[in-house]
C-alpha cells in the first residue's frame, strides 16, 4: 500500500477558534447589557444605536452565526481533514470563507444598531449582506465537497454527513427566506406578505436552529467526544439512523412557532405532529453521545473537557425533549409570548452550543500547539462557573413564563382580567430578570477565564501551522468493478457531484418559476376593509422596523378569552395582507400592539414615547426621545410605494403622486393634536425660539409618521362591522 | 397560503436530495461496515517526531 504524506491546514482552525472566542465574548456582553436594561431601561438614555429594539437583533446574530458560526468552521476544518486524511482542499477558499465570514459580521456589528434591519428573526440583515453570506457560505460548501472529493478514506464518517446535511439546508433556507424587493441599498421589504412571509420566516427560523445549531454540532459531537474520551461512539449504526431520521423530519417542523395564529390550522398541526416525532432521532442521538462515555465515567470526573461536553449533550437531551413538548397545542398556548421561550433557546445555546465550543476547543488547542493546557484547574472553574450560570440564568426565566402566562390568562369571578394592567407581570417577575442578568455574568465571568487560559496555553505552545500527517492513498475502484458499468452506475459512484448538480439545477428552476406565480396571485380571504396603509403609516411601520419594536411588542392576538379580554378582537390572516415584512413578534416583553390604534391619543403616544414611565409607571421600556428630535427622512417615499406596488399592493399612480400632499396633510393633523397640549406647545415655543430658524416643525419629526402607524394599527376591523357581516351571512 | 406550495415544494424536493443521497450511499457500500469507522476515527495521522534526548 503506497503511503502519502501531506498537511493538515491547522492555521486556518487557529484562525476560526481566535474568532469564536473574541465574538462569543462580544456575544455575551451584548446580551448581558440586553438582560440589564430589563432592570434599568434607560442605562443607554438617548444613544439610539444602543437602544434595546437595535441591539436584540446584534445579540442573536452575533451569538449565532459569529460565536456558534466561527465554532462551526473552526470544528468543521478540523475534524474533515483529519476524517477525510486529506488537507481542505484549496487554500484560498478557507481563507475567503474566513475573512469573508469575518466581514459579513462586522457589518452586521455596523449596519444592526444603525438600524437598517428586515425585522425578520436571524434573517435581520439586509440584501446587499444577504448576498455576501450566500457567496461565503457557499464557498464553504465548495470546499467541504472539493475535499470531500478529494478524501483519501472512502467512508464518510457521520460526521461528515451532518456537515453536507448543513450545508445544503442553510444554503436553501437562506436564500427563499432572503427574497426581498430592494429600494435602496439598505432597504428592502420581503416578496412575501402576512401569513405567507411569517410562514417563510418561520420555515427558515426554526431550521436555523435545527440546520445551524444543531446539526453541524452533533457532527462535532460525532467527533470530538468519541476523541476525547478516546472511545468509539456508543453505536455507530444508531448514529447514521439519527443522522439520515433527523434531517427528514426536522425540516417540516416550522410551523409549531406559528401556533395559534392566522396560520390555517392544518398548517399548524403538520407542524406539530413533525415536531412531536423528532424526540425519537434528538433523543436517539443525545443518549448515543451520552453512552459513548460508556466505561470512562471516572475520567469525567477529572477531564474538563469531558465535563463540558456531558454538560453540553444533556443540554441537548433537555432542549429536545422542552421542545416538542412546547409545539404540543396546550403547552404552546401557556409558554408562546412569554420568558418559558427564551429559558428554552438559553439552555441550548448556552449549554448545547456553548458548552461543547468550550470542551472542543480546550481539547482541540493543546494538541493543535503541541502542549498542555495552561490550566486545568481554571478550565474546572470555568465549567463550574458556567453551569452555575446556565442554572441560575435558565430557572428564573422557567418561572417567570409561567407567571406571566398565569397572570395575563386569570379572571376575576365576575368575567374580568384580575390583572387589566399588564404592569402588574412586568412588575412581578423583576426579580427573575434580576437573577438572570447575575447567570448571565456568571456565563461570562468564565468564558474570560477561558480566553485568558486559552492565551497562555498558545503561548507557551509551538506555532505549526501545517501539519505533517501520512495516510494511504484511497485505492481506485478497480476496472473490473466498473467493468459493463451504465451512465447510472457511474453517477451513483459520484454521490458528491450529484448532490451538487441536482441541488443547483432543481433550486435555479424552481426560484424562477415558482415566486412569480406565488406573487400575482394570493388566495388569502381578503377583507374588505383592509386597505393599505397611507404613505405616512407606510414610513412610520418602517421606523416601528428600524426601532426592533418587534422584539418586544407582539402583533398577534390568540383566539383566547384572555387575549380577546385585553387587547381585542383576534387576528385575521386577512388582516395583514399587505404586510410586507409581517410583524407578528415572537415576544411579549411589552403588551400586543395589534389593536392599539385609536386606544390612546395621539399626545399619549407622544409623552410615551418621550418617556414611558411618565405614562406608565414601572415600564420598563426604554425612552425614544431621538425619534421626537430627529427630523424624518421621507426622501423615498415613492420608491418605497412602487416597490409595495410590484409586491402587489394596490396604491393607485394618483396616490404615488399625491403621496407628499397626502402625507404632509396627515402629518400636521397628528402635529396640531400634540400640541393642543399647553405643556408640549410651551417647550415647542421655546424650542423654536431658541433655535430660530434651524427649528423643525413637530409635523416633520419622525415620531408623528410613527404615531401614525400605531393609531391605524388594527383599525381596519371593526368588530361590530364583524359581527354585522356574520349575521348577514347566516 | 399559496407560499405553503412552495415551502412543501422546496421542503419535498431537499428531503428527496437526502433521499438519493442516502440510496446513493448505501448502493456505495457506505454503509456495509457499521463498526470500523467508528474505531478508525480515534486513529490520528499525524507524524509524531519523537525528540531524542543527546
Amino acid at each position: 500500500m503506497k503511503m502519502e504524506q501531506f498537511y493538515y491546514d491547522n492555521k486556518i482552525v487557529k484562525k476560526f477558534i481566535y474568532a469564536t472566542l473574541l465574538w462569543g465574548i462580544v456575544g455575551f456582553s451584548i446580551g448581558l447589557l440586553l438582560a440589564l436594561m430589563f432592570l434599568f431601561p434607560n442605562i443607554t438614555d438617548g444613544i439610539s444605536w444602543l437602544s434595546f429594539g437595535r441591539l436584540r437583533p446584534l445579540h442573536t446574530n452575533a451569538v449565532i452565526f459569529a460565536f456558534v458560526g466561527n465554532a462551526i468552521y473552526a470544528g468543521v476544518y478540523y475534524s474533515l481533514q483529519r476524517l477525510l486524511k486529506t488537507r481542505m482542499a484549496s487554500n484560498f477558499l478557507s481563507n475567503f470563507n474566513f475573512w469573508g465570514w469575518q466581514a459579513i459580521i462586522v457589518a452586521a456589528a455596523i449596519t444592526l444598531p444603525l438600524g437598517y434591519t428586515t425585522s425578520k428573526e436571524y434573517a435581520e440583515l439586509e440584501w446587499p449582506i444577504d448576498i455576501a453570506i450566500a457567496l461565503v457560505w457557499v464557498a464553504f460548501g465548495v470546499n467541504m465537497i472539493w475535499t470531500i472529493l478529494q478524501r483519501r478514506q472512502r467512508h464518510l464518517y457521520v460526521a461528515v454527513w451532518f456537515y453536507l446535511g448543513t450545508f445544503v439546508t442553510v444554503a436553501v433556507l437562506h436564500i427563499f427566506n432572503s427574497l426581498e424587493l430592494s429600494v435602496s441599498f439598505l432597504k428592502s421589504y420581503s416578496v412575501y406578505a402576512g401569513v405567507q412571509d411569517a410562514l417563510v420566516q418561520w420555515w427558515y427560523g426554526h431550521n436555523a436552529v435545527a440546520f445551524f445549531l444543531t446539526t453541524p454540532f452533533l457532527g462535532l459531537m460525532y467527533y470530538f467526544v468519541p476523541k476525547a474520551a478516546n472511545r468509539p461512539v456508543y453505536s455507530y449504526k444508531l448514529s447514521i439512523v439519527h443522522f439520515w431520521s433527523l434531517i427528514f423530519i426536522y425540516i417540516w417542523a416550522g410551523p409549531h412557532h406559528l401556533l395559534y395564529s392566522s396560520l390555517p390550522d392544518w398548517a399548524q398541526n403538520l407542524g406539530v405532529a413533525f415536531s412531536i416525532m423528532l424526540i425519537a432521532p434528538s433523543w436517539g442521538g443525545m443518549i448515543n453521545g451520552l453512552l459513548t462515555l460508556r466505561g470512562a465515567w471516572d475520567k469525567v470526573r477529572t477531564d474538563p473537557v469531558l465535563k463540558f461536553m456531558v454538560v453540553a449533550i444533556t443540554g441537548y437531551g433537555m432542549a429536545t425533549f422542552e421542545g416538542p413538548m412546547l409545539s404540543l397545542k396546550n403547552v404552546n398556548a401557556i409558554a408562546h409570548f412569554s420568558d418559558w421561550i427564551i429559558a428554552h433557546v438559553h439552555v441550548g445555546a448556552l449549554a448545547w452550543n456553548g458548552f461543547l465550543t468550550f470542551g472542543m476547543l480546550y481539547w482541540m488547542i493543546p494538541r493543535m500547539f503541541k502542549t498542555q493546557l495552561y490550566s486545568k484547574g481554571l478550565a474546572n472553574f470555568h465549567f463550574w462557573i458556567g453551569t452555575l450560570g446556565i442554572v441560575m440564568y435558565a430557572l428564573p426565566m422557567y418561572v417567570a413564563g409561567f407567571v406571566q402566562a398565569s397572570m395575563w390568562k386569570q379572571f376575576n369571578p365576575d368575567g374580568t382580567l384580575t390583572y387589566e394592567n399588564f404592569m402588574s407581570t412586568v412588575n412581578e417577575i423583576m426579580p427573575m430578570y434580576w437573577m438572570r442578568a447575575i447567570g448571565g455574568s456568571l456565563f461570562i465571568v468564565g468564558a474570560i477565564v477561558m480566553l485568558y487560559n486559552v492565551i497562555m496555553t498558545v503561548r507557551s505552545g509551538s506555532k505549526v501551522t501545517d501539519e505533517l500527517a501520512e495516510a494511504p492513498a484511497l485505492v481506485k475502484v478497480s476496472k473490473y468493478r466498473q467493468k459493463g458499468e451504465g451512465y447510472h452506475t457511474w453517477l451513483e459512484r459520484k454521490p458528491v457531484k450529484l448532490t451538487l448538480f441536482a441541488t443547483v439545477a432543481i433550486l435555479i428552476g424552481g426560484v424562477v418559476q415558482i415566486i412569480p406565480t406565488l406573487l400575482i396571485d394570493s388566495n388569502i380571504p381578503t377583507i374588505t376593509s383592509v386597505k393599505p396603509y397611507s404613505p405616512l403609516e407606510l414610513e412610520g411601520r418602517d421606523l416601528y422596523i428600524r426601532e426592533g419594536c418587534v422584539g418586544c411588542h407582539s402583533q398577534m392576538i390568540r383566539p383566547f378569552r384572555s387575549e380577546v379580554a385585553r387587547y381585542g378582537e383576534y387576528s385575521k390572516a386577512g388582516e395583514f395582507v399587505y404586510d410586507h415584512p409581517f410583524l407578528w413578534g415572537s415576544k411579549r416583553t411589552g403588551p400586543d400592539l395589534l389593536r392599539v390604534g385609536g386606544k390612546y391619543p395621539d399626545s399619549w403616544h407622544f409623552n410615551h414615547m418621550y418617556d414611558p414611565q411618565s405614562t406608565s409607571t414601572g415600564s420598563i421600556m426604554p425612552r425614544y426621545q431621538w425619534l421626537i428630535r430627529n427630523k424624518h427622512d421621507l426622501s423615498d417615499t415613492e420608491a418605497k410605494m412602487k416597490a409595495m406596488v410590484s409586491l402587489g399592493v394596490p396604491y393607485t399612480e394618483s396616490d404615488i403622486e399625491n403621496a407628499r400632499e397626502n402625507m404632509k396633510t396627515q402629518a400636521e393633523g397628528i402635529a396640531n393634536n400634540i400640541l393642543e397640549i399647553p405643556d408640549i406647545n410651551t417647550s415647542f415655543e421655546e424650542e423654536k425660539k431658541f433655535y430660530g430658524t434651524q427649528f423643525i416643525p413637530l409635523q416633520e419629526r419622525e415620531i408623528i409618521a410613527l404615531i401614525a402607524y400605531l393609531q391605524r394599527l388594527g383599525t381596519d376591523i371593526k368588530v361590530k362591522d364583524i359581527k354585522e357581516q356574520l349575521s348577514k351571512n347566516n | 397560503m399559496s407560499v405553503i406550495y412552495l415551502l412543501l415544494a422546496v421542503s419535498i424536493l431537499v428531503a428527496l436530495i437526502f433521499f438519493i443521497a442516502f440510496i446513493v450511499s448505501v448502493k456505495n457500500g457506505q454503509y456495509d461496515d457499521s463498526y470500523t469507522p467508528s474505531i478508525r476515527m480515534l486513529f490520528d495521522d499525524e507524524i509524531v517526531k519523537v525528540k531524542k534526548n543527546n
